[in-house]
């Protein structure tokens, strides 16, 4: 292949990304606009808040029991090497908020919530009931994603804010039960190390996730191929837009809030 | 009242529809005909906007169905898809009832199921169908519930891509006479796409014969067997002999 043509295959993919982007921006924005006008449907936001919100909290705590868990440990045994044993109620405190309970729950949400919503908009797409739905006067960004996205906004951060918590309970009960820690010194020094700012940022990245997660996995529904392979690839390709997005937006949430 | 002037509409180098006229008066019956993969569901999806022409004009009521306000324009029509394409999350009744439950012809959800289950009770199906599923219903109650559906809301315009495919010849003349009722008892104005002879000697008032993308033939149904056209010949004689080509 001469240089010029692959120059010319760089810029080819270089132009289809940046379309996709901007074709997902455009989606957003459509997607995030009809949340504020009506009609609204509160029948499927209240089946999406319980699918988004409540059905997720299962695998939430199980997963940030674990981690929190393993954290624990993990830093006991760093800290052993220079003395510093006794960090373990902060660094879980500060890992599990400001770091790992929103990427693990964000992560959970794309596994779960993404690959779902994908899955269901693409087969309405492939059954034409996406047509349906317009021949019945029911616009589809209204019907099915407005009420997803919102629902997601909404939960999200609550289910990172519990995933926060169980996995300080999780260090906390390693630390207590295996490590040797006095149970009311934990807590003082978790409660105490914790500011505002930890806080927030765990739930903002919490509503960010989740409004990635739903709009990825409408807009890969949506724009499904035909058949069962169409559904298969929006499902696969819902999943991994939306994991990169939720690690990119993190990397750019801790920047704006932690090193400004 | 319909009019499609010149519609083109190609998918990649597949050229569906290559200039396709059709004109449908008011409170008439359209059946159109013709063979498998003609585009005879894509120009029903191109007059609902479902699928966008690559050129040509398409007219309701003399105004372009392309401009103007969306949500009014699909309000007067009921579309009877051919996969049926029901709401598989949703119970028999609240699909038929779809337009009743919400929006615009909003009304009391127990109003709305009694008209869903009379609804039902016209195309051949009984109450205890309603609270079902559509997945646990077989395929031609399946086609009957998105007639059902359709016809619900007592649309002025309704377009049934093949309604008896799927059913016995009893139900099919069912189905059949329904149409026919909803266009000359409610003044509707119907387009009907089918491969059922019978059918379309039951339904329609006009015929049009899609091929190779064009409108190839069109006329009363009265003068289809005498038409004198060899592809409409062949079509209604199912002879492999002629103009169309049955690939072996
Ligand atoms: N969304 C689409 N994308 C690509 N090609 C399409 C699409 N919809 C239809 N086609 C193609 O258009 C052609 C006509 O399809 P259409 O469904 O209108 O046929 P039909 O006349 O309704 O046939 P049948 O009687 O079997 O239902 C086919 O070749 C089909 O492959
Ligand atoms: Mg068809």
């Amino acid at each position: 292949m001469s240089p010029i043509s692959l120059l010319g295959e760089l810029g080819r993919a270089i132009l289809n990304m940046l379309a996709a982007f901007g074709r997902v921006a455009l989606f957003a924005l459509d997607a995030v606009s009809h949340i504020f006008r009506p009609p609204f449907y509160p029948r499927e936001f209240g089946i999406a808040l319980l699918n988004i919100g409540w059905l997720s909290l299962p695998v939430v705590g199980l997963t940030a029991i674990f981690t929190g868990g393993a954290l624990a440990l993990q830093i006991y045994a760093g800290g052993a090497r220079f003395n510093a044993e006794a960090v373990v109620p902060q660094i879980v405190a500060i890992g599990m908020v400001r770091e790992l309970g929103p990427v693990l729950v964000g992560l959970m949400i794309a596994a779960r919530v993404t690959s779902s919503i994908a899955a269901e908009i693409a087969t309405m797409k492939v059954t034409e009931q996406i047509d349906a739905l317009v021949t019945l006067s029911t616009h589809p960004m209204k019907y099915l994603t407005a009420p997803r996205v919102l629902a997601a906004l909404i939960t999200v951060p609550a289910l990172v804010a519990v995933g926060d918590i169980i996995g300080i309970a999780g260090g906390y009960t390693v630390a207590t039960q295996n490590l040797g820690f006095n149970p009311a010194a934990y807590l003082k020094n978790t409660v105490d190390f914790l500011e505002a700012r930890d806080i927030v940022s765990s739930l903002v990245k919490g509503a960010a996730f989740g409004v990635i997660a739903a709009i990825m996995g409408c807009y890969y529904g949506m724009s499904s191929g035909r058949g069962a392979q169409g559904v298969g690839r929006a499902t696969k390709g819902s999943v991994e837009a939306a994991a990169v997005l939720i690690l990119a937006a993190n990397f750019v949430l801790t920047g704006v809030f932690f090193s400004l | 009242m319909i009019r499609m002037e010149n519609v083109h509409k190609a998918f990649d180098d597949n050229h569906v529809l290559q200039g396709m006229n059709l004109d449908i008066p008011q409170g008439t019956s359209m059946v159109i005909i013709g063979g498998s993969g003609t585009g005879k569901s894509v120009a029903l999806k191109c007059i609902l906007g479902l699928i966008k022409p690559d050129s040509g004009m398409i007219y309701v009521d003399g105004k372009d169905a392309q401009k103007g306000d969306r949500d009014a324009f699909l309000a007067r029509f009921g579309m009877l898809f051919q996969g049926a394409a029901l709401f598989d999350s949703l119970p028999v009744w609240q699909n038929v009832a779809f337009r009743l439950l919400r929006g615009s012809l909003k009304r009391p959800a127990d109003e709305a199921r009694e008209i869903a289950i009379e609804k039902l009770r016209r195309v051949g199906l009984k109450a205890n169908v309603a609270d079902r599923l559509p997945a646990e219903l077989s395929g031609g109650m399946q086609k009957r519930v998105g007639l059902a559906r359709a016809i619900a809301a007592e649309p002025e315009i309704i377009f049934f891509d093949e309604p008896t495919t799927g059913l016995d010849p009893i139900m099919s003349g069912v189905i059949n006479d329904l149409i026919r009722e909803i266009v000359t008892e409610m003044g509707a104005t119907a387009m009907t796409i089918t491969h059922d002879m019978s059918s379309v000697r039951a339904i329609a008032d006009n015929v049009a014969m899609l091929h190779g993308g064009v409108i190839q033939w069109t006329g009363p149904v009265g003068q289809m067997d005498a038409s004198g056209d060899p592809y409409v010949e062949q079509f209604i004689s199912g002879s492999a002999e002629g103009p169309i080509e049955a690939v072996r």
